[in-house]
């Protein structure tokens, strides 16, 4: 069963006395393992189309079926839930909290999913070392390069092992070696844990990367291709 | 849950530094404050009731039918021939009788109306003190209180003339000496008033066994008098009065705190205001990582009662040895306090009782943690999509 399954999803958000379309027709399956990109201009609805797969907004019209669950007849306790056990989230912002350690940062998703300590102690170790940060454990984010900010926030989202990792802009506040390398390790997780990656971007080095790529323009499906990725190897950078 | 969220409750405010440490401290204040007003108004209460006790009320009174303190006028028509029962108590100083008449007092060529109080010298009932009214002396010797000393302008030692009606209306006068002066926190046997022998005032207005009133020690069961003209009060009765006006007094001090109080609470109802407005972001992600809104509510309520919690743990390490201290070794009044409208001991003991404590807290707790959560409500209405932009009303 495919991971992601949207049927005749529309968003539209009141504007003055007219609606305003964000999101049309919306038909896309994504499958397990997948490397997957939605790009297109700014203001084409990616960002609207991955809160909705992220059960953190609704749909106005259409179904979307996120881990075998309808997303939009969600409960407020299930979308979190679902949020909490299943998907990982990355922002373009980084979105860490500020008052707590690197350490913290990570172990807060496993928190909430009342897992014990020494489990919790070993999960954030091996995230961490994955994206390559141990040795900042005990740092506070603001001590922290953006990279390094990113790389935490990977580690929180891979940290539990999820299903679906969405990632909004990842590499928009990066530099060109940053986004490279945050890349390859997405991949090399990829990879290895199975993971599926759906990315929102209009940056052209994630589109390197994807092994999917579906075009929005306005808020419409106009184009979805498979093909090779052609990584930067850390050399090359 | 609670415990995840109590931990990350408590590294946000401790994580937010100054202004929760200004927080902390003021709500600190406002604790040790109400504390400290309580206490030392119910150590006023307790030192009040106790000194009226002691020097007066004993463990109840028995008054004549027609005593009525409020009406000097009516004084000398108001004691009357003692019970048989009541002269066998006080043979056995288990009573103390007072016959109280209407006089006046001459000093430097000045007349004042007073009254003149009798007391067998030897009682140990109440702890007036009597036993100086056997000192020797040409004169009556007399015990006058240190505010009706001053008023009159006599010092131990001096003499004074004091004029008086017997019981047939004839004028009479003698001589006094002045043997003792008490200081005491009792106005009622104070100020307009000189105190002497029962017996000698007895012979003064030619009257036998009589008295106005008795008072029975402390600690004892009053006895049935079959003697209508006697009636019992109890001490609970007499102290009515008294009792009325602390409470009075304890109503105007609340102002003082409730005061206190606002300020802390306000002070955290803005923190918390500008906590969900600054924090709209990571309130956002919060829900992104998998919290409901009801958990980040619950956070940010928690975050805001911890503030009061912390102020009754950082009120405690300076209050609770302050207060220790001051129970222990009292606070000395100034003399302010006379016209204050309590007279006191010169040391006055706040009292600081658990149930004080513990209402304190639960008033500190309580309203702390309703100030925190009225402002998380709006997180209820906020969209996860627009938090997570830092947006959203
Ligand atoms: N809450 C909202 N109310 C009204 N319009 C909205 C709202 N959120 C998004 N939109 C509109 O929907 C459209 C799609 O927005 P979205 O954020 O999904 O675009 P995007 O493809 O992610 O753009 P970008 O590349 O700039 O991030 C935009 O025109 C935006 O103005
Ligand atoms: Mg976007």
């Amino acid at each position: 069963m495919a991971i992601i399954e949207t049927v005749g999803i529309a968003k539209r958000y009141p504007m003055g006395k007219r609606k305003f379309t964000a999101l049309r027709d919306i038909d896309l399956k994504i499958e397990k393992g997948e490397f997957t990109g939605i790009v297109g201009p700014s203001g084409s609805g990616k960002t609207t189309l991955l809160n909705i797969i992220g059960a953190l907004d609704h749909p106005s019209e259409g179904s979307a079926t996120v881990l075998g669950k309808k997303v939009e007849s969600l409960s407020h306790k299930d979308a979190a839930r679902l949020r909490n056990q299943r998907l990982g989230f990355i922002f373009q912002t980084y979105n860490l909290l500020p008052v707590y350690t690197v350490y913290e940062n990570v172990e807060l998703p496993l928190l909430l999913l009342k897992m014990n300590k020494e489990k919790r102690r070993e999960l954030v170790e091996t995230a961490l070392k994955r994206v390559g940060i141990l040795d900042k454990i005990d740092s506070k984010p603001a001590q922290l390069s953006g990279g390094e900010r990113q790389r935490v926030s990977v580690a929180r989202a891979m940290v539990k092992e999820p299903d679906l990792v969405l990632a909004d802009e990842p590499t928009a506040n990066l530099d060109v070696a940053n986004s490279h390398n945050i890349l390859n390790m997405m991949l090399e997780l990829n990879r290895e844990l199975e993971t599926t990656f759906l990315f929102a971007t209009h940056d052209e080095k994630v589109m390197r990367y994807l092994r999917r790529q579906i075009t929005l323009t306005d808020g419409r499906i106009t184009e979805d291709i498979e093909k090779e990725p052609e990584p930067v190897s850390p050399e090359e950078v | 849950m609670i415990m995840v969220t109590l931990k990350l409750a408590l590294k946000n405010i401790l994580g937010a530094g100054l202004r929760t440490w200004l927080n902390v401290i003021i709500l600190s204040i406002a604790f040790v404050a109400i504390i400290f007003t309580q206490g030392f108004i119910e150590g006023m209460g307790n030192a009040i009731v106790n000194d009226m006790q002691e020097m007066l009320y004993g463990g109840g009174q028995y008054w004549h039918e027609k005593y009525d303190p409020q009406n000097p006028l009516t004084i000398d028509g108001s004691h009357g021939e003692l019970a048989p029962k009541m002269k066998n108590m006080i043979n056995n100083d288990k009573m103390v009788p007072i016959l109280i008449r209407s006089g006046s007092i001459y000093v430097n060529g000045n007349s004042q109306v007073i009254q003149i109080k009798g007391i067998k010298p030897e009682q140990n009932v109440i702890e007036l003190p009597s036993e100086h009214l056997n000192t020797e002396s040409e004169y009556i010797p007399a015990i006058l209180g240190s505010r009706m000393a001053d008023k009159v302008n006599l010092k131990e030692n001096d003499q004074a003339t004091i004029r008086w009606r017997d019981k047939d209306g004839t004028f009479d006068a003698a001589d006094i000496e002045v043997v003792h002066i008490m200081h005491t926190s009792v106005q009622a046997i104070d100020n307009g008033q000189i105190w002497i022998s029962i017996s000698k005032l007895r012979s003064m207005m030619e009257l036998g066994d009589e008295a106005t009133l008795t008072i029975l020690p402390q600690g004892i069961e009053a006895p049935n008098i079959v003697a209508s003209q006697w009636l019992y009060k109890s001490p609970d009765v007499l102290l009515q009065d008294i009792q009325n006006m602390l409470k009075t007094k304890t109503a105007g001090s609340m102002f003082m705190y409730i005061v206190l109080l606002a300020m802390g609470l306000l002070a955290i109802f803005d923190t918390q205001v500008l906590a969900i407005f600054r924090r709209k972001k990571e309130i956002g992600t919060l829900i992104a990582l998998g919290m409901t809104r009801r958990q980040t509510i619950l956070l940010f309520t928690i975050e805001g009662a911890l503030h009061g919690v912390l102020g009754l743990i950082v009120g405690a390490v300076y209050g609770i040895p302050a207060f220790a201290w001051i129970a222990n070794k009292g606070i000395k009044l100034p003399d302010m306090m006379d016209q204050f409208g309590f007279a006191l001991s010169a040391r006055l003991y706040p009292s600081f009782g658990l149930k004080l404590l513990l209402m304190t807290t639960l008033l500190v707790l309580g309203s702390v943690t309703i100030v925190s959560f009225l402002p998380t409500r709006r997180i209820a209405r906020l969209e996860p999509t627009e938090a997570l932009q830092g947006r959203g009303k």
